[in-house]
């Protein structure tokens, strides 16, 4: 059993699903679960993660705290982890996880294991396996030298657990200190889709250059509505301007690891495949019967997306609605 | 201003990967290396401030084993006007490497800014720039797809989940990390081919900086390829069986509708 200390994510008042990830497999190894909470008026969130198992939350709860900086995250953070002193660091390797984990690890003089897609805890240790090569290939991570440990996991690689809302926590208020930023958040520029992000989807339903113009992803986009789901690309449909690289998935773009991928119209580029092969299940949909993405799927449609996909959305939508 | 970039030599994103036979690492035979793609963008955005800003210069460095000089010669060749190699073994960890790239910009004058790719596409960790700062104990700003500089400071858009982005300002000296967006890395031309040859590496070693073996953090061991898929299943028929099998079959059997 370890203490370990899982970093907390929210954004605009809301937990991302990945947090309950960690806390969830924390708490069923048996370990002391401490989660540190930053933001603005956020203490209302602890229940939450004490419903995932968490027992002590660590609150910091301040102006400057509204938006994520590395800077003003660690001056918080630092001093609570030395009092602390927990012997394993968690943080989803998000946008704010993986911005702020080296920082922390630099400060603590200790290795950090990015963007972990097993974990598995051994008494005081973790044993963690990653991707390398956008996951053309997978390596465990030996640490050298003083703990703590300190990970970021990749969401959806461990699951959620059941929530339990008669679980309790201890909460605790950390004191902030902030001083005068050096950086500071200006604006945020809000996207305007409502889907989630193609990183954090439980669901993933991509196009490639087959969909032969931006408007036609309209099909792809309806159909992830129905099952709640994020819209990715291939390289080829966003160097055609189909789509923003933000959704490129692929070893230029973003890793994914969904329940459920369902390529649409991509033949399976090498560095395609390197992006979206840790999903759990994938479904390829094309005309090509030799391509390489069938070597990869679990279910394979030989046929037109523009025939399938449609039928495809009205078949989802008979199993939402039931 | 004194602009530094640190870049990192990776194989090429179509490499086939193979094993070593022990499993250590990964067989380098025949591998086309290429400066990884974000910190061609890195490397472009130094060129371009330091050509609205005159007087400025753009050093180039990176950490590792002798081959990492052909990456910096491609990016002098872009127009950097002069390069750093710190001699490093070939599975260095991002801390000893950050720390090493650290410890040579500490070498220098004046630091300004430093641009680095948001992260190699070969180990995907996304560390170094951040450990670079923060072991030189300045201020970064990572997955920036747009920048505003004036003298002393810049805006960042910062891209973060779900299409949103962040303006993130900052004091110099500061550490971006580039986005794909941020803009379209040029070509090397011949004459600065030619050029390039006669631009100067500097050499250092790990000793120079201050760095050592004891800087190593974390190893990567046990190397595996992704477990060969079984053959999945076609599904047969019309389009309309097609789609209701895959649906019954996504919900009955692997569950995740």
């Amino acid at each position: 059993m370890a203490k370990v200390l899982i970093i907390a994510e929210q954004r605009d008042g809301r937990l991302k699903k990945s947090t309950f990830e960690l806390i969830g497999a924390s708490h069923a190894a048996g370990n002391e679960t401490h989660v540190a909470l930053l933001g603005e008026s956020i203490a209302g969130l602890a229940q939450e993660l004490a419903d995932y198992g968490a027992q002590k939350i660590h609150v910091g709860d301040h102006t400057g705290l509204k938006f994520y900086t590395s800077e003003a995250y660690a001056k918080v953070l630092l001093p609570m982890i030395q009092s602390l002193s927990p012997g394993i660091i968690l943080a989803s390797h998000t946008p704010t996880g993986r911005d702020l984990m080296p920082r922390l690890a630099a400060q603590l003089n200790v290795g950090l294991a990015s963007d972990c897609t097993q974990l598995s805890f051994a008494g005081e240790q973790i044993q963690v396996r990653r991707p390398v090569y956008a996951g053309k290939a997978t390596v465990e991570v030996e640490f050298l030298g003083a703990g703590p440990r300190m990970a970021t996991v990749r969401p959806n690689a461990i699951g959620i657990p059941k929530p339990d809302s008669t679980k309790q926590a201890e909460v605790i208020s950390l004191t902030v200190a902030l001083g005068t930023p050096v950086t500071r958040v200006v604006e945020v520029i809000k996207g305007t889709s409502a889907r989630p992000d193609v990183t954090e989807a439980s669901i993933v339903i991509s196009g490639g250059r087959s969909l032969k113009n931006a408007e036609n992803f309209k099909l792809l986009e309806d159909t992830a509505d129905v099952v709640g789901g994020a819209v990715g690309a291939s390289r080829a449909a966003v160097d055609a301007g189909y789509r923003p690289h933000r959704d490129q998935v692929g070893q230029t773009g973003k890793v994914v690891s969904p329940s459920l991928y369902v390529a649409c119209g991509i033949s399976g580029a090498i560095q395609h495949l390197a992006g979206m092969r840790t999903s759990k299940i994938i479904v390829a949909i094309n005309t090509d019967p030799e391509a390489p993405i069938f070597q990869v799927a679990d279910y394979g449609v030989v046929g037109d997306l523009f025939t399938v996909v449609p039928l495809l959305q009205e078949e989802l939508k008979k199993i939402r609605d039931h | 201003m004194n602009i530094y970039v640190c870049i990192k030599q990776v194989p090429d994103t179509e490499t086939k990967i193979k094993l070593t036979s022990d499993q250590t690492g990964i067989d380098v035979t025949g591998i086309k290396w290429i400066i990884s793609p974000y910190d061609e963008l890195a490397i472009e955005e130094g060129l371009r401030l330091r050509d609205k800003n005159p007087g400025s210069t753009v050093t180039v460095l990176s950490a590792g084993p002798a081959r990492v000089v052909e990456a910096m010669r491609n990016a002098l060749a872009m127009g950097a006007d002069s390069a750093i190699h710190v001699d490093l073994p070939e599975n260095a960890d991002n801390n000893w490497v950050a720390k090493s790239l650290a410890g040579a910009l500490k070498k220098e004058s004046k630091v300004d800014v430093i641009f680095t790719g948001k992260e190699a596409i070969d180990d995907g960790a996304a560390q170094v720039s951040q450990l670079i700062a923060q072991y030189l104990d300045i201020s970064y700003v990572t997955v920036v797809l747009g920048a505003e500089y004036t003298a002393t400071s810049v805006k960042c858009k910062r891209e973060i989940e779900g299409g949103s982005f962040e303006i993130v300002e900052s004091n110099f000296p500061v550490l971006i990390a580039a986005q794909k967006g941020l803009n379209e890395p040029r070509y090397a031309s011949l004459p600065n081919i030619m050029k390039a040859k006669k631009k100067e590496v500097k050499a250092l070693k790990a000793s120079d900086v201050g760095t050592s073996e004891g800087d190593q953090k974390i190893r990567y061991k046990n190397f595996q390829l992704p477990p060969p898929k079984q053959v999945g299943k076609k599904i047969t028929g019309d389009p309309a069986t097609q789609a209701k099998e895959l649906v019954r079959l996504l919900h009955e059997e692997a569950k995740v509708v």
